[in-house]
């Protein structure tokens, strides 16, 4: 009569875990395991998938040109993006919560926008747009800085530095609201300690009292920034089309569109697909090894 | 009942009003660069066209005009498939996912935060781990299992998802961890409430905040959702979709564009407004530990 026991008990819980569980089995647990199954066979949707061991990966790493571009594309970007935007959360949450409440407000709404604003950055396009009406362009180019249009959004040596600035403009997300609530729910005692304890400025009761006390909110922002920064391919579409040119700003997630949705390679499309969450898996584990060291 | 403290006043300890002053114009600079775009996407849906193309740009229109929208509700009328149509669309995916989310993560979170039942650590442990990754990720296998389900080209493959998001049930977790005192609960069920009534009586009532945060989160990823990958029925198509048919034009439309835009910003920037303190306080609640 164990098993009518452990139901009494716990039967109850199971219910109630039940439905969200079940649903997030089968459209985010499931999907990543069949992926890595997938990703050993070549498949192309219309016959079964036959196994072909690491054939997917050696084609990867081996011979396709593209995915060395495609990969250093995608770390550069997440490697700016992501710690910039983090960054940058930080100090703008920590110098808003040294404003008095009205103002504070009012920054958190206008910096946060932009991030929950859907598809709203298709505003960068008419601010890029390559001839002298272009925003930019026009600004320059009245102030005289420039003489002729540049071409932002197709010529190869400013594509990336574009599109760094209008990923870094979506990048106040989820994170930055969760480093302002730190901030703001400080004990004040602490900070009257650390006065009386020669504290001099507010820079070193950031470093010595602050940053360390919101360690996991700091956690939390982390995973968010490195979740946010590798999944860039949407705004890059929309600003500079798919494929852009010469492929300056082709991607990990461009990648796996194009063998996916459009050639349906879908063993080689989850071999991608693989590889993506396990680069994503591995830098989230060790930020999160070196944010645990913050302040020790 | 615990609360999370916000605190009235900043403090002031060390303040010299020189860093203030560089402070304060720091966070000036940045706060025009995120406004900036915005303000033109605002002032663009009110330019006639000889004003969206000036040289040099005008930032504010000299002669404000509504045919931007009025043209956006005219091309929706032509439509194949009449406006309200998207429109319902997109409310019913807005509101069945959002309420379904809420309830089914929080009923999920409650036995997370308050039961010690076996397999609950792993379990959470996993949602966490799925926060680390994006969806990109599965979106090949996700389109597989929509299929065999058979719910391509229905409205369930946009709603039945977004049900079970990893971020909306550990931010109710959290929350719920640390605002509602074990006791409380103990309390109620010596008083002999059944576990659904502590829930939707006791627990439900107090995580108000975390509700609001919860819709914003799903609201802004439902309200915008395309739906282009699971859709291709015209009378199953979402509003965002319709609309960026609209902007396809190009630069002809690029009032009409920013019009669009407007109309599909203001609504999550809406609920922001007016539960800011509200979010803030669950986000309060929103760290990893170690």
């Amino acid at each position: 009569m164990k098993v009518r026991g452990f139901f009494r008990k716990y039967g109850e819980d199971y219910l109630f875990a039940l439905p969200y569980m079940l649903l997030f089995t089968v459209f985010t647990v499931l999907p990543v395991l069949i992926s890595v199954v997938l990703s050993f066979s070549y498949f192309n949707v219309l016959e079964s998938p036959e196994f072909i061991g690491l054939g997917n990966y050696t084609k990867m790493f081996v011979n396709d040109n593209l995915t060395v571009k495609a990969f250093s594309n995608t770390v550069i970007i997440a490697m700016i993006v992501g710690p910039g935007g983090y960054l940058l959360s930080i100090a703008l949450a920590w110098i808003i919560s040294e404003f008095p409440r009205g103002l504070r407000s009012v920054l958190t709404l206008l910096l946060y926008a932009p991030s929950i604003s859907g598809s709203a950055y298709m505003i960068w396009q008419i601010i890029y747009s390559g001839d002298q009406y272009g925003w930019l362009n026009g600004i320059l180019m009245s102030l005289n800085l420039i003489y002729e249009p540049i071409q932002w959004l197709t010529d190869t040596s400013y594509m990336m530095v574009a599109a760094i600035i209008a990923i870094l403009w979506t990048s106040l997300g989820t994170g930055f609201l969760s480093f302002i609530a730190g901030f703001q729910s400080m004990d004040r005692k602490l900070f009257e300690a650390a006065a009386v304890d020669g504290i001099k400025n507010r820079f070193q009761e950031l470093w010595y009292i602050t940053l360390p006390s919101i360690r996991p909110q700091l956690m939390f922002g982390a995973v968010m920034s490195i979740t946010a920064s590798f999944g860039v391919g949407d705004i890059i579409n929309g600003l500079f089309g798919f494929p852009s040119t010469n492929y300056a700003l082709y991607t990990v997630v461009h990648m796996l569109q194009d063998y996916g949705s459009t050639r349906f390679e879908m063993g080689y499309a989850s071999a991608i697909a693989t590889v993506l969450f396990l680069l994503m898996i591995i830098i989230n584990k060790v930020v999160q090894k070196v944010l645990s060291k913050v302040g020790e | 009942m615990k609360k999370i403290k916000i605190l009235p006043t900043s403090h002031k300890v060390n303040r010299s009003f020189g860093g203030t002053v560089g402070l304060f114009l720091f966070i000036l600079t940045v706060a025009c660069f995120m406004a900036l775009p915005m303000v033109l996407i605002i002032s663009n849906s009110f330019k006639p066209l000889d004003e969206l193309w000036a040289f040099p740009p005008k930032l504010f229109p000299v002669q404000p005009t509504l045919r931007n929208y009025s043209d956006m509700m005219d091309v929706m009328a032509d439509s194949l498939v009449p406006f309200t149509r998207y429109l319902s669309n997109t409310v019913f995916i807005t509101f069945a996912g959002t309420l379904g989310h809420i309830i089914l993560s929080s009923m999920c979170a409650f036995v997370f935060a308050k039961k010690s039942f076996p397999g609950r650590k792993v379990m959470f442990e996993t949602v966490v781990l799925t926060l680390m990754f994006n969806a990109t990720v599965t979106a090949i296998p996700n389109y597989l299992v929509m299929a065999k389900l058979g719910w391509i080209n229905t409205l369930f493959s946009l709603v039945v998802p977004a049900l079970a998001s990893p971020l909306g049930l550990y931010l109710m977790k959290q929350f719920m961890e640390q605002s509602i005192p074990d006791a409380l609960i103990e309390a109620s069920r010596v008083d002999g409430a059944s576990q659904f009534v502590i829930f939707w009586r006791i627990v439900m009532p107090n995580v108000k905040p975390a509700w609001l945060t919860l819709m914003l989160l799903s609201v802004q990823s439902l309200w915008n959702i395309g739906g282009t990958t699971y859709i291709f029925s015209d009378e199953k198509k979402t509003l965002a979709y319709a609309l960026h048919q609209i902007t396809t034009a190009g630069i002809a439309r690029a009032g009409v564009s920013a019009a669009v835009s407007v109309v599909l910003m203001s609504v999550p920037i809406g609920i922001f407004l007016f539960s800011q303190s509200k979010i803030i306080e669950t986000m309060a609640a929103s760290g990893m530990k170690d």
